[in-house]
C-alpha cells in the first residue's frame, strides 16, 4: 500500500477501501508506521475472530510491546472477513512492513458513514507531528 | 524522551530489546545522572547516616558501599539507597548516599527533619546537579574501562568504590549496578560527563556497546529480580515483605522504624514479594489482581516480556500461604485470566564470572 493514499483513524489505524466482486466495500486495516515505531519491541498481537461484528471506534484487538499494551480500534463498522494470522507467528512483519505484509484485518463495511471520521495522509501526518512533541 | 521525575530521559535509544541484549552480551552505557547524590561531611557524618538507615553502615572501611533502606516510623520503605564511605583529597572521610531520583526531595526533607535531634557535627549537601553518573554494565565493562583509568579494576570487589580518574577527569568508580551483570558506576563532574561518555562509547561501539535508556534498565533489573521503588517498594511495604532482610540490622541500633520492624519481623501474615512466570504472551502489568481460584491473593507490581528468557514474567505481592515456589495462580489481565506460576527470584542469574588464569 502507498501510505499517502490511505485513510487514517485518530487512533493510528490505516484503512484502504476496495470494492469486492459483489460490489461490497471492504476495508483493509493496519497500524501506521508511526504507531509501530512508537510501540517498538512488539511482543504479541491479539487478533479478532473471523465473522466478528466490529464497530467503528471500538477495540477489536490488542498489541503488546515491552513498553505498554495498546488497543487496536476498528476504524469502520462491519464484519471481519479476513485476519492476517501470519502476524501471530511473526510479528516482525508488522514492524518491518506495517503498510504491506503487516496488514491486520479486512472488514466488510456495513455502515459507510464511519468512513467520514477518517482523515487523509496529510492531515494524519500533522497529527503525528503534534504527538511527537 | 520522557519526563522522569523532572529529568528528560530516553526510554530507549534504539530498541529496549537490543539494548537489553547488548548489556547481557557486551556492555551497555547508561546515563543515570538523575539518581540523587547526597553528601554527609563532618566528624559525625558516619553516625548521622547510620541513624537514618536500616543497615549498619558506620563500620564500613573506606572504599566500601552498602545497600540499605530508609524507613518511616511504621517501617515502610521511604527509599532504597546506597551508602558509600569515601575519602577526599585531604584524607578526610565522608559519606555519600545515592537515592532514587523520585525520592530525592522526600529524603532531603526527611534528613532535615531528623537533623535537629541528632547530637553531632555533620553537614549535608546535595551534589546531584554538580555531579553526573554513568553506568557501564556488562561482560565487557571492565576491559573497556580499564584503559581509561589508573584504578586497579581487577582488585575491586563488588560494592566497593574508589576515587580515581577516568579519561583524565577526577571520578569515583564504584563496582555496583542495577542490571545483574558485572559493571561499574562512574561519578564525575557534570561538565566532564559528555567527554567521558563519548570516550567510553567510542572505545566500545565496535564491540557491541550501545547507549541504553530507561526501558532496558527496567527489563535488566527485572530479570535480575531487583525491586524498583514505586513498584515493588513503597511507604506501605516493609523490607521483610520485599525480601530485603539482608538490608536490615535490628540489633544494638536505632533508626526511624526500627521498633516497627522488630514487630514486623515477628509477623507472618504480611504479603510477600514473589516472581511469577506466565505462559500467556499478554503481559500482566502493575495493578493486575492475582487469584487463587476465586480468591484474590495479591497484586502485580511490575510485569514485562523478558528478552533473555523469551517469556512473560511479573513480580507482585501475594499472601504468604500462596507464596511458595511452584504455586499455580491466575492473573487477571485486563478482564481475562491467565495462568501464572510462582518461580524463584532472580529470574536470571549471570554465569559465574571466570577470571583468566583462575
Amino acid at each position: 500500500m502507498n501510505p499517502e493514499q490511505l485513510l487514517y483513524a485518530e487512533t493510528h489505524e490505516w484503512v484502504d477501501v476496495a470494492t469486492d466482486g459483489t460490489g461490497a466495500k471492504v476495508a483493509t486495516v493496519g497500524l501506521s508506521a508511526f504507531a509501530v515505531e512508537a510501540l517498538t519491541d512488539l511482543v504479541f498481537i491479539e487478533l479478532p475472530e473471523l465473522g466478528r461484528q466490529v464497530t467503528a471506534g471500538e477495540s477489536f484487538g490488542e498489541i503488546e510491546s515491552v513498553k505498554a499494551v495498546s488497543d487496536i480500534y476498528s476504524p469502520v463498522s462491519g464484519e471481519v472477513v479476513a485476519v492476517n494470522d501470519a502476524l501471530t507467528a511473526n510479528l516482525q512483519q508488522l514492524a518491518e512492513d506495517p503498510f504491506g505484509k503487516g496488514w491486520i484485518v479486512k472488514i466488510k463495511i456495513a455502515d459507510e458513514s464511519s468512513l467520514s471520521k477518517l482523515v487523509d495522509h496529510a492531515t494524519y501526518q500533522k497529527q503525528c507531528a503534534e504527538e511527537d512533541h | 524522551m520522557v519526563d522522569f521525575t523532572g529529568w528528560s530521559m530516553p526510554v530507549q535509544y534504539t530498541s529496549i530489546v537490543e539494548e537489553h541484549h547488548a548489556t547481557r552480551n557486551a556492555a551497555g552505557l547508561f546515563d543515570i545522572s538523575h539518581m540523587g547524590r547526597l553528601l554527609f561531611k563532618g566528624p559525625d557524618a558516619a553516625a548521622f547516616v547510620d541513624s537514618l538507615v536500616t543497615r549498619k553502615t558506620d563500620d564500613m572501611p573506606p572504599g566500601r558501599a552498602r545497600y540499605a533502606l530508609v524507613t518511616n516510623q511504621q517501617g515502610g520503605i521511604l527509599d532504597d539507597v546506597l551508602v558509600y564511605h569515601l575519602t577526599d583529597g585531604s584524607g578526610t572521610s565522608y559519606r555519600m548516599m545515592v537515592v532514587n531520583a523520585g525520592n530525592r526531595e522526600k529524603i532531603l526533607h526527611w534528613i532535615d527533619q531528623h537533623r535537629p535531634a541528632f547530637n553531632g557535627d555533620v553537614s549535608v549537601s546535595d551534589a546531584t546537579r554538580d555531579w553526573a553518573m554513568i553506568a557501564l554494565q556488562g561482560p565487557l565493562s571492565q576491559e573497556l574501562l580499564a584503559p581509561l583509568t589508573p584504578a586497579d579494576l581487577d582488585a575491586m570487589r563488588y560494592y566497593t568504590i574508589t576515587e580515581t580518574t577516568v579519561a583524565g577527569n577526577d571520578a569515583k568508580i564504584s563496582r555496583t549496578g542495577y542490571t545483574g551483570e558485572v559493571g561499574f558506576e562512574i561519578i564525575l563532574a557534570a561538565d566532564a560527563v559528555t567527554a567521558v561518555w563519548d570516550q567510553l562509547f567510542t572505545a566500545g561501539k565496535e564491540r557491541g556497546v550501545v547507549p541504553c535508556g530507561l526501558g532496558s534498565r527496567d527489563t535488566l533489573r527485572f530479570e535480575a529480580g531487583m525491586p524498583l521503588y514505586g513498584h515493588e517498594l513503597n511507604e506501605t511495604i516493609n523490607p521483610f515483605q520485599a525480601g530485603l532482610d539482608f538490608g536490615v540490622d535490628l540489633d544494638k541500633r536505632d533508626y526511624p522504624g526500627r521498633s516497627a520492624l522488630v514487630a514486623a519481623r515477628q509477623r507472618s501474615d504480611d504479603p510477600v514479594r514473589v516472581g511469577l512466570e506466565l505462559d500467556s504472551k499478554r503481559i500482566a502489568r502493575e495493578g493486575a489482581t492475582i487469584f487463587a481460584g476465586e480468591t484474590s491473593v495479591g497484586t502485580v507490581t511490575s510485569g514485562t516480556f523478558s528478552p533473555t528468557l523469551q517469556r512473560t514474567i511479573a513480580m507482585g505481592y501475594v499472601t504468604p500461604e500462596r507464596s511458595s515456589v511452584g504455586e499455580a495462580l491466575e492473573i487477571d489481565i485486563r478482564g481475562r485470566r491467565a495462568p501464572a506460576r510462582i518461580v524463584r527470584l532472580p529470574f536470571y542469574r549471570r554465569k559465574a564470572e571466570r577470571k583468566s588464569g583462575s
